[in-house]
């Protein structure tokens, strides 16, 4: 009997340890399961001959004659994004690593560099008004693209493929979320084989909105030709396209595993492919940014990392193991405070917070002046950004053309005081009050270690000066959710202040600058989706904004732009307070990535090498 | 005992219905977009994002949503994932052997570990080895995977540099220096993985080993002139595993679950990853596939362990 049943439990045991086994032992030879990745399933050893076109002496000598003996060319670049990608197109992005991963296989345009001028990629020059590839009335602009591209599948690069990408994106059912960019777009013409002429709905001050930096990206009809509209999500070929793209850049694909891993060979038909360093490119997803950081700067795994948003106090004894170097890869925006014009008090029911009832204290325009003079700016950045963020006193700080130098925001508590007293505004023990009402704010923002910190010292400062805060940190997925059912999304702002970053996406300023006039204050009326949540409306302002709409003049632009933003910090409409970078890291032998405000922090990859 | 198998399957058909609803259900009604990242982005305005909601279907109330996540899932049709954009099962195919391979791996290990741990603990009960023993599975039982995670990477991937922090998911076996390569990542999240899963299942053993020591049989066993060898791994053991190997089957959809904070520390990026990942995007399609891919493995295995136990115990019968 016990002989029957030892046999049974051992039969078991023995069967589960094989189905483990069994399962355990297919991972490593194991393809990633999903078509998509399939272009090359690493069976012709690609990394063998990796310049077919050029002469074998030429390539590392020429391009930098200056550098020590040069390191031998070809080897692995690995990447860690603590993110990972999990598309590689980039009209389908949900993140910028997104964009990222696609950066190193397909190519815009043009790109900005690390000092926000443009970088012609596929293009063969930047159309200007001198050259006249720019129409002076701003109706249209004409690119030139290099001659002989070739995509990686060896077919030739056409301005079809151009005209094609406008299309894919203008569908509304393709749903893109670079749509915006492809939207002022009224026609493109094919002038002749490597000239093509963009016209616009309207005039526009921005003639390189299109087919520039991470959202204009060139897809290749042949590959996507089926994909407009509902297909791009839904046919399985398009599914398989959107993981596998065929691009113009140095490397193409091996092998992807959405939300993990993405591999990359050297693409034969690149244009420079005698140039490119690196034989191999991996961009591996996951994990949290200060592990990466160790990875980079401690136990060296990988060559760069990227984002690493962590608390200086954690970020600097890692950096400082000697073994790699910060970046700033790019600018993450502005981290400011912005007031509620409107009257969030719950007792106003349905009312709360809309753009007709006035807030009781924050309209004076004492209040907001004496809040921005006592928050010590320099006590924030010194204590919780450190190496990735210094004081600003401008909410519009790129490109440095724009970045006002009449502004000033030095901490000073007497003086806030001062105003507040002459506005009269007196102290009632530690709070200060008027006709009844007290100056006692509620300052919301997300949760997230620093702006935690951040708020507690926000909230001592604004105690020297009699205002008492009472802070609130929300769930970030609920805080920036924008879902229209919730309370505590910052588009309603049922606070009286609230703090969160937000920058310009291009270096033309005005759509950034249009989140601050009165048509767009965010209301009921419009379902909280005006992108004005401080509900902040000056007739000053918007007759500026008309202005700087019709001015195609960059030099007039960009005093425009100055002008709209001393408004906005001299009427204490926003309160900026911190100017935020994107620390990157990057072993110390790695020669290439630079800091970019408007594009990918991987922008120029292809030039990346491994200095000895 | 068919019919009873065929009547649990039956059974088992609303029970997942009412997972799936509730799951769905949360799910929706948790906050969360899954463009939330591009939120403030004055680049990609709010209309733009509408349509991308209205292409995931999400402007749909979310009573409808569900009825057509089931009638596609009925067809066969899991859905695609908003971040890939590809079918969900796919990603779920990819994701399962790094799963498999460190979760699995963990859990053998824990099994084979926590048996003979948990019988001498038994059988020389409040010896020396008893104590240590028992001291270190509260320990285990006690102490986070993210702190066990933090520690031992701290000590052995970034000051003594033993085994690398980051795992490489790609990394294909071919040789030896590829074995030791794949041996040497798995090594840190399998020990995290081990010292939990030990720790519950040695207390189970010890604890089912000392209930049947005191039994008549026992005595009876011993009073034959039977050795203390022959006692306990002959009579004692073989009853006191039945439990321990019912909770064993219990535990094994919990390997395909992954290790959510394990896996995210070291980058496995399994099955556990995936779940967590999809969950901060709102990936809903994903999180419905995997959530009720668990809840499947969970009914089968409750399934196989009633079985089991009318196999293992001639007592229990099934009619």
């Amino acid at each position: 009997m016990s002989h029957k049943r030892l046999w049974a439990w051992m039969t078991l045991m023995a069967v589960a340890a094989m189905i483990l086994a069994a399962c355990g032992s297919g991972q490593p030879q194991a393809q990633p399961t999903a078509a998509p990745a399939a272009p090359a399933t690493a069976a012709p050893a690609p990394t063998a001959a990796p310049q077919p076109t050029a002469a074998p002496e030429q390539p590392t000598a020429a391009p930098q004659p200056t550098t020590p003996p040069a390191a031998q060319q070809g080897g692995k670049l690995t990447i860690l994004y603590w993110q990972a990608v999990t598309t590689l197109n980039p009209h389908l992005a949900t993140g910028t690593k997104d964009f990222d991963g696609a950066t190193v296989i397909l190519e815009p345009l043009a790109r900005y560099n690390e000092k926000d001028e443009l970088v012609p990629f596929l293009a063969a020059e930047i159309p200007t008004i001198a050259n006249g590839g720019v129409a002076a009335d701003g109706t249209s602009v004409t690119w030139k693209i290099k001659p002989g591209l070739k995509w990686s599948d060896g077919t030739d690069f056409t301005i079809d493929d151009i005209i094609f990408t406008w299309k894919y994106c203008a569908e509304p059912a393709t749903a893109c979320t670079t749509k915006a960019a492809f939207d002022p777009i009224a026609n493109i013409e094919k002038i002749d084989d490597t000239t093509l002429k963009i016209t616009w709905k309207e005039p526009t001050a921005d003639p390189y909105i299109a087919f520039v930096g991470p959202f204009g990206m060139i897809l290749q009809q042949k590959q996507f030709g089926n994909c407009i509209g509902a297909a791009a999500s839904t046919s399985a070929e398009c599914q398989a396209a959107n993981l596998a793209p065929i691009g113009t850049n140095a490397w193409k694909l091996r092998e992807f595993r959405p939300g993990d891993t993405v591999i990359y060979e050297r693409n034969p038909f690149f244009r420079d492919a005698d140039k490119v360093f690196f034989d191999e490119v991996e961009i591996k997803g996951g994990g949290d940014a200060t592990s990466a950081a160790r990875a980079v700067c401690e136990t060296a795994e990988v060559d760069f990392a990227w984002n690493l948003q962590i608390p200086k106090a954690v970020l600097e004894p890692i950096l400082a193991s000697g073994k790699c170097d910060a970046i700033a890869g790019g600018l993450f925006g502005v981290e400011r405070i912005v007031v509620n014009f409107a009257n969030p008090d719950p007792a106003l029911g349905d009312k709360r917070s809309e753009p007709d009832q006035p807030h009781p204290f924050l309209t004076d325009p004492a209040v907001r002046r004496a809040i921005s003079l006592a928050i010590d700016r320099k006590a924030i950045d010194d204590q919780l950004y450190g190496p990735t963020g210094e004081p600003t006193c401008n909410i519009l700080v790129v490109p440095a053309a724009v970045n006002s130098p009449n502004t000033k925001c030095d901490r000073d508590v007497a003086e806030a005081n001062r105003i507040l007293d002459e506005a009269g505004w007196v102290r009632n023990g530690p709070v200060r009050e008027k006709n009844g009402v007290k100056l006692i704010v509620s300052f919301q923002t997300s949760i997230n270690t620093l702006r935690q910190s951040s708020q507690a010292i926000i909230k001592s400062n604004l105690a020297e000066i009699g205002i008492q805060v009472n802070v609130k940190a929300i769930d970030a997925a609920v805080f920036f959710g924008g879902d229209p059912g919730n309370p505590d999304t910052l588009n309603k702002f049922y606070a009286d202040l609230q703090m969160y970053t937000n920058g310009p996406n291009s270096a033309d300023p005005q759509q950034y600058l249009q989140g601050w006039i009165c048509a767009e204050v965010s209301s009921s009326a419009n379902q909280w989706n005006g992108s004005n949540n401080g509900r902040y409306c000056n007739p000053e302002y918007d007759a500026l904004f008309e202005q700087l709409k019709k001015e195609l003049n960059q030099e007039r632009r960009a005093q425009l732009a100055i002008q709209m933003n001393d408004l906005l910090v001299n009427d204490g409409a926003v309160i900026p307070l911190i100017n935020r970078r994107t620390p990157n890291a990057k072993l110390k032998n790695l020669e290439g990535p630079t800091f970019n405000t408007f594009d990918s922090s991987i922008w120029n990859i292809a030039t990346w090498r491994r200095v000895p | 005992m068919l019919q009873y198998i065929i009547r649990r399957i039956l059974i088992a058909i609303p029970t997942l219905l009412i997972i799936s609803f509730v799951i769905f259900a949360v799910l929706a009604l948790a906050p969360g977009d899954p463009l939330a990242q591009f939120a403030l982005n004055p680049a990609i305005p709010e209309s733009t994002r509408e349509l991308i909601r209205v292409q995931f279907g999400l402007d749909q109330p979310w009573p409808v949503r569900y009825v057509r996540w089931l009638t596609s899932l009925l067809r066969g049709d899991w859905g695609f994932s908003f971040g890939t954009r590809g079918p969900v099962l796919d990603l779920i195919w990819q994701r399962l052997p790094q799963t498999l391979i460190v979760v699995g791996t963990a859990y053998l290990i824990a099994v084979l570990l926590a048996i003979p741990i948990g019988i001498i603990s038994a059988v020389k009960q409040y010896s020396i080895f008893d104590n240590v023993a028992t001291f270190f599975a509260f320990v285990g039982f006690s102490v986070p995977s993210f702190f066990t995670g933090l520690v031992l990477m701290l000590v052995f991937a970034i000051n003594l540099k033993w085994f690398p922090i980051v795992y490489n998911t790609t990394l294909q076996i071919v040789d030896w220096d590829t074995f030791t390569q794949q041996v040497r990542q798995m090594t840190l999240p399998v020990m995290v993985l081990v010292v939990q899963q030990t720790a519950a299942l040695t207390r189970f053993m010890r604890s089912s080993m000392l209930d049947n020591l005191n039994l008549d049989y026992v005595r009876t066993a011993r009073a034959k002139g039977l050795s203390d060898r022959m006692v306990v791994l002959r009579h004692v053991l073989v009853n006191s595993l039945i439990p321990v190997v019912t909770l064993i089957a219990l535990g094994i959809p919990t390997i395909f679950a992954g290790a959510i904070i394990t896996e995210n520390l070291f980058r496995v990026n399994g099955l556990g990853a995936l779940l967590i990942t999809s969950i901060n995007n709102s990936d809903t399609p994903v999180v419905m596939a995997l959530t009720f891919i668990f809840a499947i493995l969970t009914v089968v295995f409750n399934l196989i362990a009633d079985i089991l136990y009318g196999v293992l115990d001639p007592r229990v019968r099934y009619s």
